[in-house]
C-alpha cells in the first residue's frame, strides 16, 4: 500500500500501536463475555472496567458515568432521544446550523414527530452569538445539543458559557465533543454540560467504539432495549476489543493533550506559509477559538475536488467542502452557514494533523500545494471576483437550506 | 472516492488542448468563445474555437474549466473530439461521446459530459449569431430553481440519454440535487417523455406501414424491434440493472439476449415476456413471438 501523508485527522485517525497492542488478547486469548459468572469471563468484566476508569479520567468524569457505545452517530442519537425521553412535557430543541449530521438529520426528524427546533446561525467566523442563543430558549425548552468543535473548521463554541444559559431554562445540554476529546483537556466535574459524545476512532482508537458521558442524576433511558448491560443504558454485549482499544487510547491522549503544542505549531506554520506563497486564499472560521489541529482554507477561483485528487497524487491526504466531494450536489453546510462566498467555498481544502504529523510532511505539502494551486488556476477562466463571472447569483451564499 | 478511469485521470493530470484561443484577425479565421456553468454551481467551462469561415471547420479548440477532476477531463476530450470537425458535424457530439471517450464517467459525473456539450453548442451558437434565449431556457419552465435548470434541458437529456429516475437526471444535468422540491416535478417530465417518445414509436409504424400498405419488411421490421428496444425497453431494464440485446429475427421469431442482473434473474422469463414480447406485440405486430437465447 501505498505510504502517505496524512492530514485528513478530522475524518479519522491512525489506531495507534500501543492501542492495537492492548487490544489484541482480546481478540485471541480473553474472549470471554464479561457478564459471566465464571472467572474467564470475569477477568474480561475486570478489564472493561479499568477502560471505563482510562476514559472516564480522560474527561474527567466518574466511571459510573460512562456508557460505552458503538460510534459518535449512536452516542448523539441516543443522548438526544434519552434528553427527550426524561421530559417529555417539554417541546423545543435548540441547535446550530452546523452541527455534524449525526445531530442535524436526528432534529431533522424529529421535527417531524411536533418537536420545535431552533437552528442558532453561526457569523462569518463560524461563531455563534450567545444572545441568540439566550432569545431562543424558553421554558419549554427541553433540550440544547451544540458541538463542542467543528469537524469542518475546527472553530470551538464557548461551551460553558453556552452552559450557564441553557441552565437557566432548566433544559439539558448535550455536547457533541467527537472532534474536542484528545484535543482539548476536559473537565467534566466542573463543567455545565450533561450529556457528551465521544468517538473513539477520532484519538486513534479504532472505529466502532465510543462512549456517552451521561452526568450522574440525569435521566435516561436507553436507545437499544435489552440486557442490563452498561447499567439497562446500553444493552447488547460489549465490544471487549474496542472498549479495551479505547481505555487505552483515552490513557494515551492524556499525554499527548499535554504535548498539543506541537501540533499547533505545524499547523500555524503550515496555515501562514500558505497564506503567504499562494495569492487569493484565507482562513475559514474563528483562528482565535479552534482546534489546535485544524484549518479550513479557501482557495479562490478553484474547485476543492480537483486539488484533493491532486494533492492525492502526491500522496497527500485531506479533505474538502466542495460539492463534488460531498456526495450531493451542493457544498457543504457549515461554510454555507457561515455565507463564504462562492469563490472560496468550493475551492475549501481542510488539513487536520495529529501528534504523528512531521515537520518534513508539512514541508512536503509546502513545497507542492503552490505548484497545484497554480496550475488548475491556469486551467481556470476565473481570475477575480467580478461579478458577472457569478452570473447573477450573489456572492454571498443564501443560507443552509435548513 | 470517485472510481475514475484512468483516461479521466490521465486527461485531469496532463490535460490537452488548455488555455485560451487570442483573436489574431487572420483573414478568413474566427475566434469564438462559448461558456455554461458559474462559479456559484460549482463548474463552469469557457470552451474556444479558432473557426476557417469558408469551409465551417473547427482548426482548433481549447478550454478553461472551473471545476473538478472530471469536470477538466471532460473539457480535454470535448476539445480532442471536435478538432478538425465541421460545425455540422461537431454539433452531433453528444455528452455521450465524451463520456465514452473518457472510457466512462461515474454516473454522478455525467453532468460534466453535458456541460461539454452545452458549452460546444452555446460557441458554435454564437459564432452563427443565434442569440443564446432561442437555444437555451427557451419554451418551458424553470423546474429546479436550485441549480437554474428549464424543462427542455430536462427533457432533452432524457431523450437523449433514455434516463428512468429522477435521480438519474440528478446527476446529469443536477436539476434536483439541491432542496430536491422539484424531484416529482422531474419524475413527471421523465413519464411524459417516455409516453410521447412511444407516441412517436407508434406513429413511426404506422407511417411506414401506410406508406407502404403491405406488412414491413424484414428490414424494416428488425429496424422497428430496435427501436422498440432501445427507446421503450432496455430504460426499465437497465434502471434494474439489467439490459437485452436483439440477437436475430426470423420471420416472426424474435430472439433477445438477457444481459446483468436479467441474465440471472429468476423472473426473467416473465421480463421476456411481459416486459418485452408484450411491448413489441403491441407496438409492432401481434404475431411476434420472443425467446431468449
Amino acid at each position: 500500500m501505498q505510504t502517505c501523508i496524512y492530514l485528513d485527522n478530522n475524518a479519522t485517525t491512525k489506531v495507534d500501536p500501543e492501542v492495537v497492542e492492548a487490544m489484541l488478547p482480546y481478540l485471541t486469548q480473553y474472549y470471554g463475555n464479561p457478564s459471566s459468572m465464571h472467572t474467564f469471563g470475569g477477568q474480561v468484566g475486570k478489564a472493561v472496567k479499568q477502560a471505563r476508569q482510562q476514559v472516564a479520567t480522560l474527561i474527567g468524569a466518574d466511571d459510573s458515568e460512562i456508557v460505552f457505545t458503538s460510534c459518535g452517530t449512536e452516542g448523539n442519537n441516543a443522548a438526544i432521544r434519552a434528553a427527550l425521553q426524561a421530559q417529555p412535557e417539554k417541546r423545543h430543541i435548540v441547535t446550530t446550523q452546523v452541527e455534524h449530521p449525526a445531530v442535524l438529520n436526528v432534529c431533522k426528524q424529529l421535527e417531524t414527530q411536533g418537536y420545535t427546533v431552533t437552528y442558532l446561525s453561526v457569523n462569518r467566523q463560524g461563531q455563534i452569538d450567545l444572545d441568540e442563543l439566550e432569545a431562543s430558549m424558553t421554558g419549554n425548552t427541553a433540550l440544547a445539543t451544540i458541538m463542542y468543535a467543528n469537524n469542518e473548521t475546527g472553530v470551538v463554541f464557548p461551551i460553558e458559557q453556552i452552559g450557564l444559559r441553557v441552565k437557566e431554562y432548566g433544559a439539558i445540554l448535550h455536547v457533541d465533543a467527537v472532534q474536542a476529546v484528545g484535543k482539548v483537556p476536559l473537565n467534566m466535574k466542573t463543567s455545565t454540560v450533561d450529556l457528551l459524545t465521544l468517538s473513539g476512532h477520532k484519538l486513534h482508537a479504532p472505529k466502532g467504539i465510543g462512549a456517552l458521558y451521561v452526568r450522574r442524576g440525569v435521566r435516561f433511558r436507553p436507545l437499544l432495549v435489552g440486557g442490563h448491560q452498561e447499567r439497562g443504558r446500553r444493552a447488547g454485549t460489549e465490544n471487549v476489543p474496542g472498549i479495551i482499544a479505547l481505555g487505552k487510547a483515552a490513557e494515551l491522549a492524556q499525554t499527548y493533550i499535554k504535548d498539543v503544542k506541537h501540533e499547533k505549531q505545524l499547523r500555524d506554520r503550515l496555515e501562514k506559509t500558505l497564506l503567504e506563497t499562494i495569492p487569493n486564499c484565507e482562513v475559514n472560521g474563528d483562528r482565535k477559538n479552534r482546534l489546535p489541529n485544524t484549518t479550513n482554507i479557501g482557495f479562490k477561483y478553484i474547485e476543492g475536488e480537483a486539488i484533493l485528487l491532486s494533492l492525492n497524487q502526491y500522496g497527500i491526504c485531506a479533505s474538502s467542502g466542495s460539492a463534488c466531494t460531498s456526495g450531493s450536489l451542493e457544498p457543504s453546510h457549515v461554510l454555507r452557514a457561515m455565507s463564504l462566498p462562492y469563490t472560496t467555498l468550493h475551492g475549501s481544502i481542510r488539513f487536520s494533523l495529529s501528534h504523528y504529523t512531521t515537520a518534513d510532511e508539512i514541508d512536503r505539502v509546502l513545497e507542492v500545494m503552490p505548484l497545484i494551486v497554480e496550475r488548475l488556476r491556469v486551467l481556470s477562466p476565473f481570475n477575480n471576483d467580478q461579478a458577472d463571472w457569478l452570473q447573477g447569483r450573489e456572492v454571498l451564499a443564501v443560507g443552509n437550506g435548513l | 472516492m470517485w472510481d475514475y478511469t484512468d483516461k479521466v485521470m490521465e486527461l485531469f493530470y496532463n490535460p490537452k488542448n488548455q488555455g485560451l484561443l487570442e483573436d489574431n484577425q487572420e483573414p478568413g479565421i474566427a475566434v469564438v468563445f462559448g461558456e455554461v456553468g458559474s462559479i456559484a454551481c460549482g463548474d463552469a467551462l469557457r470552451l474556444h474555437l479558432k473557426i476557417d469561415v469558408d469551409n465551417d471547420k473547427i482548426l482548433d479548440a481549447r478550454f478553461q474549466t472551473f471545476g473538478c477532476t472530471s469536470a477538466i477531463a471532460s473539457s480535454s476530450a470535448l476539445t480532442e473530439l471536435i478538432k478538425g470537425l465541421t460545425l455540422n458535424a461537431a454539433l452531433q457530439v453528444t455528452n455521450k461521446d465524451i463520456a465514452e471517450y473518457l472510457g466512462g464517467l461515474p454516473e454522478a459525473k455525467m453532468h460534466c459530459s453535458v456541460m461539454g456539450q452545452e458549452a460546444l453548442e452555446a460557441a458554435i451558437f454564437k459564432y452563427r449569431g443565434i442569440p443564446i434565449a432561442v437555444h437555451e431556457e427557451d419554451e418551458g419552465a424553470l423546474i429546479c430553481s436550485c441549480f437554474g435548470i428549464s424543462e427542455s434541458k430536462i427533457r432533452r437529456v432524457i431523450q437523449e440519454n433514455n434516463l428512468a429516475t429522477a435521480e438519474q437526471v440528478t446527476s446529469y444535468v443536477k436539476a434536483g440535487g439541491g432542496c430536491g422540491s422539484c424531484l416529482a416535478n422531474i419524475d413527471d417530465l421523465i413519464a411524459a417523455v417516455t409516453k410521447e417518445s412511444a407516441l412517436n414509436i407508434a406513429t413511426d409504424i404506422a407511417t411506414a406501414q401506410e406508406q407502404l400498405q403491405r406488412p414491413l419488411t424484414t428490414v424494416q421490421k428488425i429496424a422497428l424491434i430496435q427501436k422498440v428496444l432501445d427507446e421503450e425497453v432496455r430504460p426499465l431494464l437497465i434502471a434494474d440493472g439489467g439490459d437485452v440485446e436483439l440477437y436475430d429475427v426470423e420471420g416472426d421469431r424474435v430472439q433477445v439476449a438477457l444481459q446483468g442482473a436479467c441474465g440471472s434473474c429468476s423472473s426473467s422469463t416473465a421480463t421476456l415476456k411481459v416486459a418485452i414480447e408484450a411491448k413489441l406485440q403491441e407496438r409492432i405486430s401481434q404475431k411476434l413471438l420472443v425467446e431468449a437465447v
